[in-house]
């Protein structure tokens, strides 16, 4: 090792170390939190959160604003309760009909999604989502109106019984921690470094030889896989799919959490989504409509807090030192 | 009893007809967006919202102060048309230098504030809206029964849809905007203001919405729900004819209605689908859409 990099790496160890903590407490947090919190409204949060942070790997990493997102959840929800309702698979493979039925629709849809470039192909992922969301409504399997109710969680692996809270709640972090860790993954990797730079300049990363289509589905497919993790999660956390999975609403939604956490961060939509959620949680006893609220911090967080909070944290001077890693490598 | 492809010829013609009345309103819809993000480059997630607010305004008009339909079919769209502009200056203005992604979340937001606000005063349930006493009542065409205020829409609908084409491309005005489209730069610097255009296309573009809800007032219940899954099909449309292209929109408009129309007389288990069927086929086939110039 040479001086220099040697100084380098001194200087980087004491920040990495204070990343490493953060990243500890966070777990710990997670891992202690049903001992204190309903455990049924953190794995909500939590399946949001990997729902958020799915839906963000594609807008904040790939540059491309999906406002379908609602079709890959709700499909997912939809296809692993029938799955393990009408088929009897165990969860885990139940999970999985989900992933692989959100990919192919995410194929499809991305497919047909990134033949236009900007605000075209979100129009398109928002109509062929209603698309399905009318296709939701009348095919059979879904029960229309009343959705897939009582799913039965069963046995993770055969052995572990879900219907325990706790284990229930440990199996979503688990696969909630394993999505982070994907992503993480492909946003650190050089496939992540070019799909940043196609958000940055797509003409360029063409000009530089990069089949930027093939790029930008591969991200569309993955992220639509990890929000059908979510899906499934969420149909075996509440025991039913419904038609608000996937309605338009749902993909509006997930804008939000991003919006509000920061897009482009790899943790933002997990606080955009726990602040989602419990503000939702908080105003379905109330009078108010929740659209009404999420209406208007929509508005105003255009407006004036662009960034999202964790967005604006990186921007302070706090979030500088931190991301200093970020900006060597 | 006469019939085509098997079907009975009145069934046939009355989808005809609820076609082409769907016909109507997505034209109109899709017309105004195509106005607005031709000018602002702005996808205006709030022309459903708006749409409804008119509906509302004309409701409102009638039972608070009595005002009848006819002078509401001015001042609610001008209601909406001014509302809008507002908003334009005082919040959208700020984000036309931002991504484009920006000013779509605004509307998206703005649409669900206005929803909710709705829904929060008045109930989710639709309010019905007499059909004004001079369109009661209908014409007996022999083969098929059509309704007056039906017919007033569709010929409506056709007169303020040339009227807007007409106005975009054949007046001075409409040359100013086309002209600030291309470029906006080089038109501010002939004196003229850009900006002010920019509010007025955008008051405009949001009071056709609101003129075509008050057209549906008396067709569709007055609800708050009324513009958010129509705005989606609207979409759609504007995707298949082609983004801002003026009269792609209001052709496209007219015939996916028909379209539409006649899925639900040869399969009706497709009529929700079938617009959206098209959008994917075109966008497989020609990409800019039917009438659009690659952006």
């Amino acid at each position: 090792m040479n001086s220099q990099a040697r100084i380098a790496s001194s200087t980087r160890r004491p920040l990495l170390r204070l990343e490493t903590i953060l990243l500890g407490i966070g777990v710990l947090a997670l891992v202690l939190a049903p001992f204190y919190f309903y455990p049924i409204f953190l794995m909500k949060v939590l399946c949001f959160a990997l729902f958020a942070c799915a839906f963000n790997l594609l807008l904040g990493y790939t540059g491309i604003l999906s406002f379908g997102h609602a079709a890959f959840f709700g499909g997912s929800a939809y296809f692993t309760a029938h799955a393990v309702k009408e088929w009897g698979f165990s969860p885990e493979l139940g999970i999985l009909v989900g992933v692989a039925g959100a990919s192919l629709l995410g194929l499809v849809i991305g497919f047909l999604a990134i033949r236009r470039q900007g605000i075209y192909s979100t129009m398109i992922t928002l109509a062929l989502s209603q698309m399905f969301f009318f296709f939701c409504l009348q095919a059979p399997f879904t029960h229309g109106e009343d959705g897939i109710q009582n799913i039965p969680r069963g046995h993770l692996f055969g052995f572990i019984d879900l219907e325990q809270p706790l284990y229930m709640y440990f199996f979503v972090l688990t696969a909630f921690l394993a999505g982070m860790f994907v992503i993480w993954r492909v946003i650190h990797s050089p496939y992540g470094m070019i799909l940043r730079s196609i958000r940055e300049n797509e003409n360029r990363a063409i000009s530089l030889g990069y089949s930027v289509a093939r790029y930008k589905l591969g991200a569309f497919v993955m992220s639509a896989a990890l929000a059908g993790l979510a899906g499934g999660l969420k149909a075996l956390v509440f025991q039913f799919a419904t038609l608000t999975d996937v309605s338009w609403q749902m993909s509006g939604e997930v804008v939000l959490m991003t919006l509000l956490g920061g897009i482009g961060t790899l943790v933002g939509p997990v606080f955009g989504a726990a602040l989602v959620t419990g503000l939702g949680n908080y105003f379905a006893t109330s009078e108010l409509p929740v659209t009404l609220v999420t209406g208007i911090i929509f508005m105003i967080c255009v407006l004036v807090f662009r960034r999202g909070m964790i967005g604006e944290l990186y921007a302070s001077r706090l979030g500088r030192r931190l991301s200093r890693r970020d900006d060597e490598d | 009893m006469t019939t085509i492809f098997d079907v009975p010829v009145q069934a046939f013609l009355g989808q005809l007809l609820i076609g082409l009345i769907n016909g109507s309103f997505y034209a109109m819809l899709s017309l105004g967006l195509a106005i607005i993000f031709g000018m602002l480059k702005i996808i205006n997630f709030a022309h459903g919202a708006q749409f409804m607010v008119g509906a509302f305004a004309g409701y409102l008009l009638l039972k608070g102060i009595g005002v009848g339909y006819w002078p509401a079919l001015i001042l609610a769209p001008l209601v909406v048309g001014l509302a809008s502009a507002a908003i334009e200056r005082i919040a959208l203005s700020r984000l036309y230098n931002l991504d484009h992604l920006y000013s779509l979340l605004f509307t998206f937001g703005l649409a669900l504030t206005l929803e909710g606000a709705f829904r929060y005063f008045f109930g989710a349930s639709g309010q019905p809206y007499a059909v004004p006493k001079e369109l009661a009542g209908g014409y007996n065409l022999g083969f098929m029964f059509l309704p007056k205020y039906r017919a007033w829409v569709v010929l409506a609908s056709l007169v303020i849809c040339i009227a807007s084409w007409l106005l975009i491309e054949k007046t001075k005005l409409g040359a100013y905007l086309r002209a600030s489209t291309e470029n906006p730069t080089l038109v501010r610097t002939f004196g003229i203001n850009v900006p002010l255009l920019l509010t007025f296309t955008y008051g405009m573009g949001a009071a056709l919405a609101g003129l075509a809800g008050m057209l549906a007032a008396p067709i569709y219940q007055v609800s708050p729900l009324m513009g958010s899954n129509l705005i989606i099909v609207v979409f759609a449309v504007v995707v298949v004819g082609g983004m801002g292209s003026i009269l792609g929109a209001i052709i496209t408009g007219y015939m996916l209605g028909i379209l539409e129309g006649l899925t639900k007389v040869f399969y009706p288990e497709a009529s929700n689908i079938v617009i959206f069927v098209i959008m994917a086929i075109i966008l497989l086939v020609r990409p800019a859409g039917l009438m659009g110039r690659d952006a």
